[in-house]
């Protein structure tokens, strides 16, 4: 017994260990995640000259001639307009950037699904994380030009917080959605790619919500059932200030913003958590039952 | 046995065969049924049960089952029915490489895999020096990964899988790859990981291998376990099933039929008795053998038991066959094969039963197991397995 009784203790140990590592290897960790966005950066951005300035070229171009056909070419009227522009281009193309990529995740990472543990999950939200890498940097520069153009930023400024919030929760549930979907239907990625440029054209990115509003009329609150309607609408109130009633659009009285308040975004970004957030839940469940079958699948 | 660390119980895998899924929205609306006549059944009710310090062969002919099951244990399958469950850090080397990208170094490599398999950046740091160092890849650590060769490959994979310190490692066929040296080198790692008390799950087709490292066998043929236990037997069990325990120009192995199961057979001193542990030469010996002639779309398969009696080191002592014109029905069910030995030959030792199923036209083996409980013969206090009465005189030269 005395012989024994050291090695006791041991055992346990050893097998809260091995539970531990087993916890480790099926559950979605900083640090895999991390790994997988460098790993698709660097996949990504290796061997070309500019590297990760490249990111910046395709929001630039749009940008640039979003400005001159828009801005310049139908005079929209919109005071400021390429920061305007910014506000609602840049969480579209991270949105976007985040959906298109997570529905082609599994798929693409094939030989790592058939050939090692690991907790799937991370693979939508690696698609995610690197649409998010290079909103952060867009954001930077736009906090830039704005602050150039010597825009006074209020404390309207905060609703950017919950306004990413949503666009985070969005994003991810979609992704969830479409990369479980792509590994059975192929055709989710071409549906998605599709579906975002529709879906591009239901954001006040280009016009001002206040014309859907002069449509819509008492049902303009059907207009925000589309969360990303309420992203852009929320970073244009946030970051975009220089707005009066007494701006002319097109001959008729308007405004940019699609309100001069808070009280508005804050039920908007409301109702747009509670969509992201059921959507979020439907997605993970389809994704969690789809995933035991995508080696096989793939 | 202490608790075990894999534990796979009734575990089966059906396959839809791709022809009849539905790969896109189109086809999921156009055809309303799902086809399930495209299935076919990779595992059937395997049970593995591996407890710590193991190191088990898995073996089989090709498209037996082996990669499949170790896959289902790695928990990238999901079995179709029965339950899997695994204690640890689970490293798999499945097929060729560990799932690397082929853009990054292999450097990169290291860190993402180790992630992978859930260790952290700084425990990596720690380990790189000596996982680079037994890769054997020296500067080229830093080449992509894509211009590696497939040797070099799974020298790095295998360099990982054994630094990240796991508990169970899988290990599917890869380290044929290498070369003798880097081979010796993988051998001395899973010596050492034996010391440790890890567990190891390898599928291979080097039998000597099988015989030589690992602690049990499992051979698995048609999805099924056909033996489980000692590692010599193993072999023994699947050589017969390869038809390579005969001389080549022999008839050729087993063709891929299936459809009859050995069930179970039975040595009793009486007709349908209990087993019998201990028989006594001279008296008479029964064997019962059960067979089960499994349904299948195109017919049940008729077959002609043959079973063999075998002493240590698997040898054959004799035979007993159905006589000609004896078959076991081309009818589903389960049927009993009774051998009836007159006299117990006069022999010495432990001895078990072989049962080979054989298609009645041809003779080929269809289907064959090998049993694992013993019974003993004791005819006369000398060694050697026959008990031979010989006299003696002596007399000046």
């Amino acid at each position: 017994m005395a012989v024994t009784a050291p090695g006791a203790p041991q055992t346990v140990d050893r097998s809260a260990l091995s539970r531990s590592r087993a916890a480790a290897q099926g559950s979605v960790r900083w640090e895999l995640l991390t790994q997988l966005v460098r790993k698709d950066l660097k996949v990504k951005y290796q061997g070309s000259a500019l590297g990760f300035a490249w990111s910046l070229a395709n929001p630039l171009l749009l940008m640039g001639i979003y400005y001159l056909i828009f801005g310049v070419v139908l005079q929209n009227g919109i005071p400021g307009f390429p920061i305007y522009l910014m506000c609602g281009l840049l969480p579209w193309t991270a949105f976007s950037a985040a959906v298109s990529t997570a529905s082609g995740t599994v798929v693409g990472n094939a030989a790592l699904v058939k050939k090692v543990r690991f907790p799937l999950q991370v693979l939508p939200l690696s698609a995610v994380g690197y649409a998010l890498v290079h909103f952060a940097l867009q954001l930077g520069i736009l906090l830039v030009v704005t602050t150039l153009f010597r825009h006074d930023f209020s404390p309207a400024f905060l609703l950017i917080v919950p306004a990413l919030g949503l666009l985070l929760l969005f994003s991810t549930a979609l992704s969830y959605l479409v990369s479980a979907l792509n590994v059975r239907y192929r055709d989710t990625a071409h549906v998605v790619e599709i579906a975002m440029l529709v879906w591009f054209w239901l954001n006040p990115i280009l016009y001002q919500s206040s014309l859907v509003k002069a449509h819509l009329g008492s049902w303009f609150w059907l207009y925000f059932l589309n969360p990303m309607a309420t992203v852009v609408s929320t970073f244009q109130r946030a970051v975009f200030v220089r707005d009066s009633y007494t701006n002319t659009i097109n001959n008729q009285p308007g405004r940019a913003l699609a309100d001069p308040g808070y009280a508005f975004y804050l039920r908007n970004l409301a109702i747009g958590l509670v969509i992201a957030g059921l959507l979020f839940l439907l997605a993970r469940r389809v994704f969690t039952r789809m995933q035991a079958d995508f080696a096989e699948e793939l | 046995m202490s608790e075990p660390v894999i534990t796979a119980r009734r575990v089966s895998k059906r396959f839809v065969t791709h022809k009849q899924r539905a790969t896109s929205l189109k086809e999921r609306v156009m055809t309303r049924r799902a086809g399930t006549d495209g299935e076919f059944w990779a595992l059937r009710d395997v049970d593995v049960i591996v407890g710590p310090g193991e190191t088990v062969g898995l073996i089989g002919p090709n498209g037996a089952g082996k990669s499949t099951t170790l896959k289902v244990l790695a928990g990238i399958l999901r079995p179709t029915s029965g339950e899997v469950a695994v204690e640890g850090r689970i490293a798999s080397l499945l097929e060729l490489g560990a799932g690397f990208n082929g853009e990054l170094t292999g450097r990169e490599n290291i860190y993402l895999n180790a992630a992978l398999l859930g260790l952290t950046r700084r425990e990596v740091d720690s380990m790189l020096g000596s996982i680079i160092e037994f890769s054997e890849q020296g500067p080229r650590i830093d080449d992509p990964v894509k211009h590696y060769s497939s040797g070099e490959y799974v020298k790095l994979a295998f360099a990982i899988a054994v630094h990240v310190d796991p508990d169970v490692l899988l290990v599917d066929e890869v380290l044929a790859v290498g070369d003798e040296a880097f081979q010796r080198k993988c051998l001395a790692k899973i010596d050492d990981f034996q010391q440790q008390g890890k567990t190891i799950l390898l599928v291979t087709h080097s039998l000597d291998l099988v015989e030589s490292l690992c602690t049990r066998g499992i051979v698995i043929d048609h999805g099924r376990v056909q033996y489980d236990g000692d590692p010599a037997f193993a072999v023994g069990t699947l050589r017969r099933i390869l038809g390579t325990d005969r001389p080549v120009g022999a008839p050729d192995g087993p063709p891929e039929m299936g459809g009859i199961i050995v069930v179970g057979a039975t040595v009793s001193a009486s007709p349908a008795g209990p087993r019998a542990a201990a028989l006594t030469a001279g008296q008479p010996c029964h064997l019962r053998v059960e067979v089960e002639v499994e349904p299948r779309r195109d017919g049940a398969y008729a077959g002609i038991v043959h079973a063999v009696v075998m002493g240590a080191g698997d040898i054959p002592i004799w035979s007993m066959r159905m006589p000609p014109g004896q078959v076991v029905p081309a009818v589903p069910g389960r049927y009993f094969v009774d051998f009836l030995v007159p006299a117990t030959p006069a022999l010495n030792g432990a001895f078990r039963i072989a049962v080979q199923v054989e298609e009645p036209t041809s003779g080929n083996p269809v289907t064959a197991r090998t049993f694992d409980e013993v019974f003993w013969l004791t005819s006369g206090e000398l060694p050697g397995i026959l008990a031979v009465p010989a006299s003696s005189q002596v007399t000046p030269a």
